[in-house]
C-alpha cells in the first residue's frame, strides 16, 4: 500500500503530518508557563530546531525539484548570495531579501533562455 | 450587560486580528503557498490532500519535509520521525507565545486549540504586534489572525492548485525558491537570541554535507549534530565574553 490510495494518504497526512506537528505544540502549551526563556535546554532545542529546518533550506536551494532542476548550481547559489548582500545592506528587511534574491533567479532563468 | 460589552470587544479585536491577512508577512506566506503548490502539484500530490495538509499540518517547514517524505516513498515511523523532530522549534515557540496571550482566566483548552495556528508567520506577527493589544483581548486578536490566516491558505491553495501547472517555467522556478529564501530572510530576522544565527548557519552547511555521507538520515543529524555544534559554540563565545570582560 502506498501513500497515493485514498483513505492512507489522509491517514499518512494525519499521522505523519497532524500529529507530529501539534504534539509539540500541545507540549508547548503546557511548557508555556514553566519553561524558563532564558533555560540552557531551551537553548538547546531552539539550535536543534533552527539547524533543522536550515538543512531542509540548504536541500531545496541545492537539490530542487520540478523547473529548478534543470537550473545551473552557480545560478541558484549567486541570487541567495546577492540577496543575503542586499538583506545585509540594505537594514535587514525580509522583503528586501527575498525580492532581491527573485529578481536575481528570474534574471538569470531568463538569461539562460528557460 | 458586562459579558455582553466584553464580547463585543472581544470581537472588534478578532476583526482587528484578521485585517492581519493584509499584512507583508502574510502577503509573502500566501506567494510562499502558490510555490508550495507548485511544489506539491511537481510531485503528484492531489489537490484534496494539499488542501487537507494546509489546514492539519499548518507548519511549511513540516509539510515540505512530509511532502517529501511521501515523494522518497518513506514508512509512517519515519515521515513521522523527520515531520515530529523539524516541528520541535513548534514547542519553544509556543511556549514563549502562551505567556503574552493568556491571563489567569483563559482555559488550557482554548491555548491549546489555538496552538495549532502557530507557525513561523503567526508567531512573529503575534510576537511583535500583540504588546500593542491590551492583555483580555490578545487571545481574540491572535485567534482573528491565525484562523483567517489558515483558512485563507487552504482556499488559496485550493483554487491556485489548478493553475500552477500551466504556469511559465521561469514563473514555476521562482514561486519554487520562495519558500527556502522566506525560511531563510524571516528565520534571521525574527531570531532574538544569537544561537539561532549560528545553527542557521551551521545546519545550511551540515545539511549538504549528511545528506552526502548519510542521505537516510540528513535531516535528523544535522539537525541534532549541526544544532548540538552551534549551542556549544554559543556557549564557548558566550564564556569567553564573560572570561574578558
Amino acid at each position: 500500500m502506498t501513500w497515493q490510495d485514498g483513505w492512507w494518504a489522509y491517514a499518512f497526512i494525519a499521522i505523519a503530518g497532524w500529529l507530529a506537528t501539534d504534539i509539540w505544540r500541545w507540549l508547548g502549551v503546557i511548557a508555556g508557563n514553566r519553561l524558563r526563556d532564558d533555560s540552557e535546554a531551551l537553548n538547546w532545542v531552539r539550535a536543534v530546531a533552527t539547524a533543522l529546518v536550515a538543512a531542509v533550506i540548504a536541500k531545496l536551494i541545492l537539490y530542487p525539484t520540478g523547473v529548478l532542476e534543470q537550473s545551473p548550481l552557480w545560478l541558484r547559489l549567486g541570487s541567495v548570495a546577492i540577496g543575503a548582500t542586499a538583506f545585509f545592506l540594505l537594514g535587514r528587511k525580509p522583503a528586501i531579501g527575498i525580492a532581491t534574491t527573485i529578481a536575481a533567479l528570474a534574471a538569470g532563468l531568463w538569461w539562460l533562455g528557460f | 450587560m458586562k459579558s455582553d460589552e466584553n464580547d463585543q470587544s472581544s470581537v472588534v479585536w478578532f476583526l482587528s486580528g484578521m485585517r492581519g491577512l493584509f499584512s507583508l508577512p502574510a502577503f509573502i506566506l500566501m506567494l510562499s503557498f502558490v510555490g508550495f503548490c507548485s511544489l506539491t502539484a511537481q510531485a503528484g500530490i492531489p489537490p484534496e490532500q494539499v488542501v487537507f495538509m494546509t489546514g492539519m499540518v499548518w507548519a511549511l517547514p513540516a509539510k515540505v519535509i512530509l511532502v517529501s517524505s511521501m515523494m522518497s516513498g518513506a514508512s509512517l515511523a519515519a515521515a513521522f520521525l523527520a515531520v515530529s523532530l523539524s516541528s520541535v522549534r513548534l514547542m519553544p515557540m509556543v511556549a514563549a507565545l502562551i505567556p503574552e496571550l493568556r491571563t489567569s482566566k483563559t482555559p488550557t483548552w482554548l491555548l491549546l486549540f489555538l496552538s495549532h495556528f502557530v507557525a513561523i508567520t503567526a508567531w512573529v506577527f503575534a510576537m511583535e504586534r500583540v504588546q500593542a493589544v491590551p492583555r483580555d483581548r490578545r487571545v481574540a486578536f491572535f485567534a482573528g489572525f491565525g484562523i483567517t490566516l489558515v483558512v485563507a491558505n487552504m482556499v488559496l491553495v485550493g483554487v491556485v492548485y489548478h493553475f500552477v501547472a500551466d504556469f511559465p517555467p521561469i514563473v514555476a522556478g521562482c514561486l519554487f525558491f520562495l519558500t527556502p529564501i522566506y525560511f531563510l530572510a524571516s528565520i534571521w530576522h525574527s531570531a532574538r537570541h544569537p544561537v539561532v544565527h549560528i545553527a542557521l548557519l551551521i545546519g545550511l552547511v551540515a545539511g549538504p554535507l549528511f545528506y552526502w555521507l548519510v542521505p537516510e538520515f540528513d535531516i535528523l543529524l544535522a539537525g541534532v549534530g549541526g544544532g548540538t555544534l552551534a549551542w556549544a559554540t554559543e556557549r564557548l563565545w558566550h564564556r569567553r565574553k564573560e572570561a574578558s570582560a
